[in-house]
């Protein structure tokens, strides 16, 4: 299968310090990965890289197997849209827009009709068991319903990738495998690659396979054959 | 322990035989270890001959005659005493942890093991993730168990891994002390 998403050769630097150095990754469709690594390994460098968010120094980022890393803003802005769902470590949801709102943005701008959108992102908040505070503004929700509002955002328009940095960070257990259960299922039902970074094995365990990232370079995996 | 223990308390939900007993624990507490015949016909004697079971009526079927047992006002009191006393905490270092030392005690790196630690732990909670919707609700509480008590040991092995310089000076700085 080809990936969906690759990284070849990725190097960044901030001012001194190397971020990532010669990182290749590549997302088969369907696939789920983690990216393991400590603080400071470069796993959300990577994920803003990936999203063409941060343009990479040395490498290039493929999407469908066409560069999208050298794009002008605009496109990288509309191909984001599209094609990709987002979970960051601070929800990045709008505050002024209800929970249902925020979910339904992705399908909204892409010129989804109000009612059809309304209904696909209540479905997915019923998944996330979080439809209860839909109507609520994002200020009024706690910060782990913010979280799975952020997931359903992420998954709502069925993006081709789903890049995701501790999605859940800030959920218990119990909740916590509600949105590694979405995950899957976008995965199998619409053939979404997910990128999962995360620092607990318990998480990565839901990916099929993992990247270990140390000091901004990928760690050869220990064989378990 | 356990066993006398669950039989006691599948006999205070009703009287049974040994067979019947026996597929009840492999049902809800089996998990890939099936509870032997053997071992269940003798802890019913011993729970009998300790007062704490007694045989109730002999069950005429189509194979041998069953013997039904159920469970005296002791063996109540016995299973009570013994769900309510929590049991000590018990989290020894484990032979990884003897495993660490000694590779750094004979001079060796104690990295390369904890890495293929990692691997082992990692690839079986993979397979309980998988395997999550497989059993029924009893099932997935005994892995949601594993899962944890793995996490814990992961946790562990990277804690380990970050501390191995200061263990391995400290372990050559003792040794050498030694007559």
């Amino acid at each position: 299968m080809s990936a969906v998403l690759s990284g070849h050769g990725l190097g960044l630097a901030f001012g001194p310090t190397t971020v990532l150095h010669d990182v290749d990754i590549a997302l088969d469709p369907g696939e789920i990965v983690a990216v393991l690594g400590a603080s400071g390994s470069g796993k959300s460098t990577l994920l803003h890289v990936l999203a063409g968010l941060l343009r990479p120094d040395a490498g290039s980022v493929e999407l469908d197997g066409r560069r999208i890393d050298h794009l002008a803003d605009r496109e990288r802005s509309e191909l984001r849209l599209r094609r990709f769902g987002f979970v960051f470590q601070l929800g990045d949801l709008v505050p002024e827009l209800t929970v249902v709102e925020n979910v339904e943005l992705p399908l909204r701008l892409t010129g989804v009709a109000r009612r059809l959108a309304r209904s696909q992102a209540m479905e997915i908040l019923a998944d996330l068991a979080v439809a209860d505070v839909a109507a609520r503004r994002v200020n009024e929700v706690s910060g782990g319903q913010a979280q799975r509002a952020a997931v359903a955002r992420a998954l709502v328009h069925r993006p081709a990738v789903v890049l995701a940095d501790e999605p859940t960070g800030s959920l218990d257990t119990v909740t916590g495998e509600l949105v590694l259960e979405a995950f899957v299922r976008a995965a199998r039902a619409v053939g979404t690659a997910v990128l999962l970074v995360t620092h607990e094995a318990r998480v990565a365990s839901w990916a099929s396979r993992e990247v270990q990232l140390r000091d901004g370079c990928v760690v050869a995996p220990a064989t378990t054959s | 322990m356990t066993v006398p223990m669950a039989i006691l308390a599948f006999l205070e939900d009703r009287p049974a035989h040994g067979f019947a007993l026996k597929q009840r624990y492999d049902g809800l507490l089996g998990h890939e270890r099936e509870l032997k015949s053997g071992q269940v016909y003798s802890t019913l004697a011993r729970l009998e001959r300790d007062g704490l079971t007694r045989g109730v009526e002999i069950e005429r079927g189509e194979g041998p005659d069953r013997r039904v047992y159920a469970i005296t006002d002791s063996g109540v009191a016995e299973l009570e005493h013994w769900l309510r006393t929590p049991h000590a905490a018990n989290a020894r270092p484990t032979e990884l942890f003897t495993k660490v030392v000694l590779a750094l005690v004979s001079g060796r790196e104690a990295g390369p093991l904890l890495e293929e630690q990692r691997a082992v732990y990692l690839k079986r909670m993979r397979q309980l993730t998988a395997a999550r919707h497989d059993g029924d609700v009893v099932d997935r509480l005994a892995g949601d168990y594993e899962i944890a008590h793995l996490e814990a040991d992961l946790r562990w092995i990277e804690l380990a891994a970050a501390r191995m310089s200061d263990v391995a000076s400290r372990i050559h700085g003792r040794a050498e002390g030694m007559p």
